[in-house]
């Protein structure tokens, strides 16, 4: 029993660092139809600068703080810069992402080095809690309690916000949107940089879940989030959170019960769905 | 008569494709001007243009005497343009509230006002309110499309082909909404259905391939058979 439930444990926690990835990347494709690979990069400048602000001050929270406001400014840039001029254009754009996500990478050498480096666990928040005998690691808790969080204050702005209301309809018709009298572009603007600081969140926090980031780290977790995005929907904000907590627990269980097959279960699980319901789980069809 | 919008030989291109070669005319303050023509004229591309949602590579669009034609889309709607499209562009994953909700730009009493006169006018949509706008039926929907469209305080309301699509006595409802707009706005109505577009228009312009060819007040079109057989194909 305690093995269940470290297994799922670990898998949510690791669904929640995939879906604050993911829930950018398909708020960014729904509203602004742009597919954008360099969103990694993104998650990884946030591990990179929120460990550094952290190791710096010795504050976990403002080194949380710093790296969500990095990966706004990084993803503010991008928008105005890489992704603007390139709009409605899905090669130019995989094309000039993916060129992005190289860049970014390289630079967290340039600034940081090429070597790994170790994040440590808050005091506060290592160690683990005993209950009835299962062993319940505190920072693992903490992560799904941040998941859970962001994905409640998002869908509570999505829901019941005149600004959520605007990014819902201009997801189904932005030439409406724009009848309508509304700026899409500041929303966009707005999406892309919550998207971006959701993904440095996620890098922050993955840190002293692994214990050390290194700079690939964005490569690594966007393919995993570009399968959660294809699994829950394009553009299918809950969609996100569903697929991401079942490629979390997949991953972990496989992992554990079937380790040869543990690389090869997300994909499958993928193939699966997409032949099963084509648009994804939650995603519209046509 | 005060001119409303004005549009001077107003060219616009499609990728490749020149679709308006020339599109004149002028809408006065107050009345419903009817643009009519075949199927493919340029009468859609006409109100998109005026709308900016797609751009006018030569003339001028002047509303209320000031050049629109290079403005964003946004900011000619906030001059007080609403815009009914040939597809009603209705967001299918929100509800009946919800589209009204997102069309509203200043909540007031004013708009208060707006929305129960339109709702009174279209019951259905307020039976419906909490139902997603996809799951309504041709009708509702180009309901939902002119609410959303009326209730904030627009001067003028471009609507596209709304019988497009209905069954006549739906149509027979819409028409008579456009009817009863028309004592508080001005109105440009796209419409194929000439016999109800007559009953409606006070003045009309006949566009054929992308030029506007013929005008006038209503009347005379009723009573000239050769001009409705040259470019609109009835007798």
């Amino acid at each position: 029993m305690d093995v269940l439930i470290n297994l799922s444990l670990n898998g949510l926690a690791t669904g929640m660092l995939i879906f604050l990835l993911a829930a950018g990347l398909t708020l960014i494709f729904g509203l602004m139809d742009v597919l954008n690979f360099a969103h990694g990069g993104l998650f990884a400048w946030g591990a990179y600068s929120g460990i550094w602000i952290y190791t710096a001050t010795g504050s976990f929270l403002v080194g949380i703080i710093g790296a969500i406001l990095t990966g706004m400014l990084l993803g503010i840039l991008t928008e105005r810069w890489i992704i603007k001029p390139v709009y409605g254009n899905h090669v130019q754009q995989i094309l000039i992402t993916l060129g992005l996500m190289l860049v970014l990478s390289e630079m967290l050498k340039v600034v940081w080095g090429p070597n790994q480096i170790s994040a440590s666990t808050p005091s506060y928040l290592s160690g683990s809690w005993e209950v009835g005998g299962v062993i319940i690691i505190k920072y693992r808790v903490f992560i799904i309690a941040v998941g859970l969080a962001v994905f409640l204050a998002v869908q509570y702005v999505l829901k019941k916000t005149k600004i959520g209301l605007v990014v819902r309809a201009g997801v189904m018709n932005k030439e409406m949107v724009q009848s309508l009298g509304i700026n899409i572009q500041k929303v966009f603007m707005l999406v892309f940089m919550i998207g971006a600081g959701m993904a440095a969140l996620g890098g922050m926090l993955l840190g002293p879940y692994s214990g050390v980031i290194h700079a690939d780290m964005g490569m690594e977790f966007a393919i995993l989030a570009f399968i959660v995005v294809v699994i829950g929907g394009m553009g299918s904000f809950s969609g996100s959170v569903m697929a991401a907590i079942l490629v979390g627990l997949s991953g972990s269980f496989m992992a554990y019960y079937v380790p040869d097959l543990a690389l090869a279960a997300n994909m499958l699980l993928m193939a699966v769905v997409l032949i099963f319901r084509p648009q994804g789980l939650f995603g519209a069809k046509g | 008569m005060s001119t409303l919008l004005k549009l001077d030989h107003v060219e616009t291109f499609i990728g490749q494709y020149h679709i308006l070669q020339g599109v004149t005319f002028e809408v006065p303050k107050g009345e419903v001007t009817v643009l009519l023509g075949r199927n493919g004229a340029g009468k859609t591309t006409t109100l998109r243009t005026i709308m900016g949602l797609n751009h006018a590579s030569k003339g001028s669009v002047s509303f209320k005497g000031e050049e629109i034609k290079d403005l964003p889309t946004y900011t000619i709607a906030n001059k007080g343009i609403g815009y009914v499209p040939e597809d009603q562009g209705i967001f299918a994953g929100l509800t009946v509230e919800e589209n009204i909700k997102v069309a509203i730009k200043k909540e007031n009493e004013e708009t208060h006002e707006r929305l129960d006169w339109i709702l009174n006018l279209f019951p259905d949509l307020k039976k419906f309110w909490k139902k997603p706008g996809g799951l309504l039926s041709g009708g509702q929907k180009q309901m939902l499309s002119i609410a959303r469209a009326y209730v904030n305080e627009n001067e003028l309301l471009l609507i596209d082909e709304p019988s497009k699509g209905l069954a006549p006595i739906i149509v027979e409802k819409v028409m008579e909404s456009i009817q009863q707009m028309k004592d508080k706005t001005t109105i440009i109505l796209v419409e194929q259905n000439f016999m109800m577009a007559s009953t409606i228009g006070d003045s009309f312009y006949i566009i054929d391939d992308g030029r506007t060819v013929s005008n006038g007040s209503m009347n005379v079109l009723r009573e000239d058979e050769e001009m409705r057989r040259k470019y609109l194909g009835i007798a």
